[in-house]
């Protein structure tokens, strides 16, 4: 316990200082205005990976640690979709993974959204045309924001959510 | 060369295999098939054993007829050919005779019929829709009070799909099958027919989280069958990236740990420390994940003085935090008492399953690439490390050493790097051939076996990654723990979907 003080005590406040503070920090007012008018406070994500590498799911992770920490913006990712606004839908789409997918969305309550991340998210990518890959998300259901990069650093997840919101 | 081919005659292919198993006390590190119908040659299938005393691998390999393609099965006595043999059975359709279990890995019964077997080099890519209809057939465990817990493909937290099936006598796990393959894209399939540049990009999205490793490995097959050898200097900045990904990662997993029994401060203070890492990475070569860094001969980053400056600064200050991190995780008597005897995987059961890596350090088997193989690390003081009690705190007592070991090695590194000429490339050119590259990713041993033709273009890529063998590990260690107790346990192995569904 000792330990823990201490070392909540030295670290301080770890919210990325320096140069891209004052990004995070403008965008997270805005976004943060924004969430509370749109979606009463909250805006909660669950998201689905459908055969990613893994790194946009470590980017997202990322994105929620203390040092970009989106929740500070009303922002957070839930277990169940069916506490969620939005679907963050990862990867090309397997055929194994397409009912699973669909079934995602059907649970989810109205109105929602579905956000890819990650390049192969959009139209497979790297893993285009494969025997096994649906090639996108947008083929199976409306997505209504890509999110890119392979893998998109956490700051541009936190930007392009931004985006999404102001439409 | 570190590879011995033994061509076997199919009715001796199963005595050579065990005489290598137990000679060379080895599992089977890889067992693959290639498809060579197009010169008259059926199929050929390999099985490669690791001969750590003798620093050579040893590939037992057979020819099987194109017509009616089968063999004689070796799961039976070898059980870590179990799942390879599988996976030959349902993406060549070569039948492996006795085996017990042949449902399928990764085409799953509900999305692809029977008959349609994508590695072979007449399968067209848009065949093979249509669902077959069968369902999988889960392991039953049938008796009083025993019910099954479903569990998957999508989890509740930010992770890759799997399923989980735990058949329970109250508390306890009395069973657990894993069933992968949701995220199988086809990768090897990908690679055929692409050229080695290509392929080094494909090969950094395999897993995500362990790109550099799988590039390294992609590559190193490529250089030893064009025979060059890369700049010492090259080589030894990718021993330093590979570190870097080996701490980042078991930073992540420590985090992980400490998070899945509800130890949120540290779960955190190791995110941040895993966040400044990511950073750094991203400052040395402009990619967090070290994307785009190896390239075929060498890599495509240098490292400038105030590069090298800001790698050592880091490194201090990751040093002093990673201190903190241990007093906090280690005073914390009731963390420690959740992961004493948590997840037990015997050393006894790993032999037999062939778990390898960081996994079957904990359980007491010491094998390690970087040791036994390793060409770079030679130049290096490098201490293995080793527990015995195979438990989730014996694994999160070797990610703790490791990452101690990793900060020594890097330094040791950067300080053999001389300052001064900037080749970092040998000239490719490229031959027709195989062969195998390895290293010891931070998850274990991670095996690429490439095949190039005459034009240079990539035939075969058969890629093991060492979650392939370790799922079965995990399987096994969480017998008799309660549910609520998998997710460390899981988290402690933490193996790739993504590497092991290809």
């Amino acid at each position: 316990m000792i330990n823990i003080l201490k070392n909540r005590i030295i670290k301080g406040i770890v919210t990325r200082p320096i140069e891209m503070d004052r990004d995070i920090k403008k965008i997270g007012a805005e976004l943060k205005s924004l969430v509370y008018k749109r979606f009463g406070r909250s805006f909660h994500i669950r998201e689905v990976d459908t055969g990613s590498c893994n790194a946009c799911e470590s980017e997202i992770i990322a994105a929620t640690n203390p040092i970009y920490d989106i929740q500070r913006f009303g922002v957070s990712f839930v277990a169940s979709p069916r506490h969620a606004d939005a679907l963050l839908v990862t990867g090309p789409v397997s055929k194994n993974m397409l009912l699973a997918l669909k079934k995602t969305y059907e649970t989810m309550p109205e109105p929602k959204f579905v956000i890819t991340c990650g390049d192969c998210a959009l139209d497979g990518g790297i893993f285009k045309d494969s025997y096994y890959v649906e090639n996108g998300v947008k083929n199976i259901l409306p997505v209504i924001l890509h999110i890119p990069g392979c893998p998109p650093s956490p700051l541009v997840i936190i930007k392009t959510l931004l985006t999404f919101l102001k439409k | 060369m570190d590879e011995a081919y033994i061509y076997a005659k199919p009715e001796n292919f199963k005595r050579a295999c065990l005489y290598f198993h137990k000679k060379l006390n080895s599992p089977v590190a890889m067992m693959f098939a290639c498809d060579e119908r197009a010169n008259k040659k059926g199929f050929k299938v390999y099985c490669a054993f690791m001969g750590i005393k003798y620093k050579k691998w040893v590939f037992v390999t057979m020819d099987v007829s194109g017509d009616s393609p089968e063999f004689e099965s070796i799961a039976n006595d070898i059980y870590s050919a179990g799942l390879f043999e599988r996976e030959i059975k349902e993406m060549f359709g070569i039948l492996p005779k006795g085996n017990p279990d042949l449902r399928r890995l990764r085409l799953h019964d509900e999305v692809w019929p029977e008959g349609y077997y994508p590695l072979r080099k007449d399968f067209k890519w848009q065949e093979g829709t249509g669902a077959g209809k069968k369902e999988y057939a889960f392991n039953k465990v049938e008796g009083e009070g025993i019910f099954e817990v479903p569990v998957g493909p999508v989890h509740a937290g930010i992770i890759p799909p799997g399923h989980f099936r735990f058949s329970v006598a109250g508390e306890p796990i009395i069973n657990l099958e894993a069933r992968l393959g949701w995220t199988h894209k086809g990768i090897e399939k990908l690679f055929e027919g692409k050229d080695v540049n290509l392929g080094v990009k494909l090969s950094e999205c395999v897993a995500g989280d362990s790109a550099f490793s799988n590039s390294w490995a992609f590559c190193s097959a490529v250089e030893k069958i064009c025979k060059i050898e890369p700049p010492e200097k090259a080589l030894f900045l990718r021993a330093v990236f590979l570190e870097l990904e080996r701490i980042y990662n078991h930073l992540n997993d420590i985090s992980g740990i400490a998070i899945d029994v509800g130890f949120s401060f540290p779960a955190m203070y190791a995110s941040i420390m895993k966040e400044k890492i990511l950073c750094l990475n991203e400052k040395l070569t402009g990619s967090r994940y070290l994307k785009g860094v190896n390239i075929t001969g060498g890599v495509s980053v240098y490292l400038t003085v105030w590069k090298k400056k800001a790698l050592l600064k880091a490194l201090e200050a990751m040093e002093k935090d990673f201190k903190e991190l241990k007093s906090m995780l280690y005073s914390s008597v009731s963390f420690m008492d959740r992961l004493d005897g948590t997840g037990m995987l015997k050393k006894k059961t790993a032999e037999d399953l062939g778990v390898l890596g960081l996994a079957a350090r904990a359980s007491g088997i010491e094998k390690d690439l970087r040791k036994d193989f390793s060409r770079v690390y030679s130049n290096v003081r490098f201490n293995l490390m080793k527990e015995s009690s195979g438990d989730v705190m014996a694994r999160l007592n070797i990610r703790v050493s490791e990452f101690e070991e990793s900060i020594s090695l890097i330094r040791q590194f950067v300080d053999m790097i001389k300052q001064g000429s900037i080749d970092l490339q040998e000239k490719l050119k490229l031959k027709d051939g195989f062969g195998l590259g390895y290293i010891e990713a931070w998850r274990g041993p991670l095996l690429y076996w490439v095949k190039l033709n005459k034009s240079g273009l990539i035939e075969r890529c058969k890629i093991v990654d060492p979650s392939f063998h370790n799922w079965e590990g995990l399987c096994y260690s969480v017998l008799g723990d309660i549910i609520p107790d998998f997710p460390v346990c899981n988290k402690s192995f933490d193996l790739s979907y993504s590497g092991n569904d290809l």
